[in-house]
């Protein structure tokens, strides 16, 4: 299987074959006694490409198209690997952008030109894995230049295949970057001037001036003998992927039958004709890994409790603790005011506190050009489990430092769920019927201590006291740590057991007769 | 008798998109595209003279993944070597 000769590679394409006869075609010759299978549908591909809307037989590509016999060289090249269940295929815009209708492993379909940083992401998150980056020269050399010139500047161990073909085939024969000098399309329609429209991109050369790349070769369809060094060349390529060498690249000069107008056998003429002179086929990088071997300091392990500094206070401790009777799976909150409320505060304290008391945190604040006059908000999750998404669409809790954030949010917040609002009564014309509402008139309670700008600290201890879902000593400790002025501290103080003590003391207005979600 | 060939190619008639590289690649000159038109109108390549060598070339000439398949004659003794028909391509 892992013999580099075609004759090997196609005996064990037999044996595969002969086992599982469910591939066969409908008319095998007669005499099948006598004959073997040499060549068929590789088994990466699905049987029918129940993906399509239509003509589940067929790929979608035009006749004559590069793209399906790259599709089957590297169709091939993966299962002589045996790397099928072990690959994902990152599939561009352009023509291609349906490969995983064909191509029956992972798949991943990104955003135009990013393949490349998608692949890195994957390849990084899952380095055991074969990442394929499948791309054209629109999606490559035009919108995507920067993502393929840095993921081969940093040597990311994915496989790129660069599917060349001089035109945007699939939005009807536009000029692209790598579009030879002279050759018309319909954006360069008296040919392409290097005075208006520059020298084609001659990417595989580009990124041969990189230190980082292992392997880099171009290769054209052009006939059987450069289609056989295509062959080759994609192999060699996912080896030095598989071997985990690093990042490899192959540029395959294509036909696109239909936008050069020619037929099918005139474009793979026009091919050896025209673009190899122009795009030279060589292999322009072969290093062996060992050569790029530097050097490298290697970062201290710390902990992030260790990082922050707060190691001492929690001894560095992030699992659960068990002093702290959480009632809870976990709590979405969201928190909302004006900007100068100290709403990002208020969420970050609650992490903080989080963090101490061993849970998993999220902080995700929502401001920008909003923050100036206008309203803010943040996302705070508190999680015994460790936490998906940093979004609250529909949080447990809301607290409301404004009637416009009341107005906003109130209805995201799930049934059963607790809003604090910061004000005397609930505004007229607004009835919640979904939520347990509890009015606390903060700012005047803050001011009456002496400054408004605690408001946001009453409102915590009443959120505390309100849903337990986090202990107050704690928030104690967090805000002893945080606020260096004592006379500040000294107000904290106030402000945090003043928003306790309400809710203790006053009934609930607008309450159901359900239980708030925590006890 | 007639000697049998040494290779054979089948082809998926409603697969094929009758581009018609495989003809223009054949060594042998053994595929044609056929007169009469398939369910999508058009004239699907198939393999007419009995001189295929199984040389593969046609394979790796077709985009389509399942379009062409090539046999070829199994080896007549043990001794054999293995892919002593393949092409050297």
């Amino acid at each position: 299987m892992e013999s580099k000769s075609g004759i090997s590679t196609i005996a064990a394409t037999t044996v595969t074959e002969t086992q599982s006869d469910a591939r066969l075609p409908a008319n095998p010759p007669n005499n099948g006694e006598a004959y073997e299978i040499l060549h068929s549908k590789s088994t990466l591909f699905y049987d029918e490409y129940s993906r399509k809307a239509e003509g589940k037989k067929q790929t979608h590509y035009c006749p004559g198209c590069g793209h399906g016999l790259v599709h089957k060289l590297i169709a091939e090249a993966l299962q002589d690997l045996g790397e099928q269940d072990n690959t994902i295929f990152v599939s561009p815009v352009g023509c291609s952008v349906f490969a995983y209708y064909y191509f029956d492993v992972g798949n991943v379909q990104v955003a135009h030109g990013r393949a490349p940083a998608s692949a890195s992401a994957i390849k990084r998150s899952c380095p055991g894995r074969m990442v394929i980056s499948y791309q054209g020269d629109g999606d490559l050399a035009a919108i995507g230049t920067a993502e393929i010139v840095h993921a081969a500047n940093r040597g990311e161990k994915i496989t790129v295949f660069f599917v060349n073909n001089g035109i945007y085939g699939m939005t009807g024969g536009q000029m692209a970057p790598t579009t030879m000098i002279g050759e018309k399309s319909t954006t360069s329609p008296w040919g392409r001037r290097p005075s208006n429209e520059g020298y084609p991109l001659h990417m595989a050369e580009l990124l041969a001036t990189l230190e980082a790349p292992i392997y880099i070769e171009r290769v054209a369809l052009s006939d059987g003998k450069n289609i056989m060094k295509a062959r080759r060349a994609i192999r060699k390529a996912l080896e030095v992927q598989r071997d985990g060498a690093g990042f490899s690249f192959v540029e395959i000069l294509s036909p696109c039958p239909t936008i050069w107008g020619k037929d099918p056998v005139a474009a793979r003429q026009w091919i050896a004709d025209k673009i190899i002179p122009a795009f030279p086929l060589s292999v322009f990088r072969d290093h062996a890994p060992e050569a790029l071997a530097v050097k490298e300091v290697e970062p201290p392990q710390r902990s992030v409790a260790e990082v922050l500094g707060i190691a001492t206070s929690n001894d560095g401790d992030t699992t659960h603790r068990a002093e702290f009777d959480h009632r809870f799976e976990d709590v979405k909150i969201k928190i909302a005011g004006l900007g100068g409320q100290g709403v990002l505060l208020l969420g970050q304290l609650l992490i903080e506190m989080g963090m101490r008391e061993g849970l998993e945190v999220n902080w995700l604040p929502s401001y920008g050009p909003e923050m100036r006059s206008g309203s803010a908000h943040c996302h705070v999750c508190l999680s015994r489990e460790p936490i998906g998404s940093p979004l609250v669409s529909h949080p447990d809790v809301l607290v409301a430092m404004n009637e416009v954030s009341l107005r906003k949010f109130a209805h995201e917040v799930v049934r059963g769920g607790v809003i604090l609002y910061n004000g005397a009564k609930l505004p007229e014309n607004i009835s919640i019927a979904h939520a347990q509402v509890v009015a606390i008139p903060a700012s005047e309670i803050a001011d009456k201590l002496g400054s408004t700008k605690v408001a946001n600290i009453v409102m915590m201890g009443a959120l505390l006291e309100e849903t337990e879902c986090l202990a107050a000593g704690t928030a104690w400790s967090v805000l002893q740590d945080k606020v260096k002025k004592l006379d500040l501290l000294e107000l904290d103080r106030k402000a945090l057991n003043a928003g306790r003590l309400f809710i203790d003391e006053h009934a609930h207005i607008g309450a159901l007769d359900q239980p708030d979600g925590f006890a | 008798m007639a000697v049998q060939p040494r290779g054979k190619v089948t082809i998926d008639a409603e697969e094929c998109k009758g581009c018609g590289l495989c003809v223009a690649s054949c060594p042998p000159q053994c595929l044609e595209l056929a007169p009469e038109l398939n369910a999508n109108g058009i004239h699907p390549a198939r393999c007419n003279a009995h001189i295929c060598t199984g040389c593969g070339i046609c394979f790796y000439c077709c985009p389509e993944p399942g379009a062409i398949t090539v046999y070829r004659m199994k080896a007549k003794s043990p001794t054999a070597k293995e892919g002593e028909h393949a092409p050297t391509l």
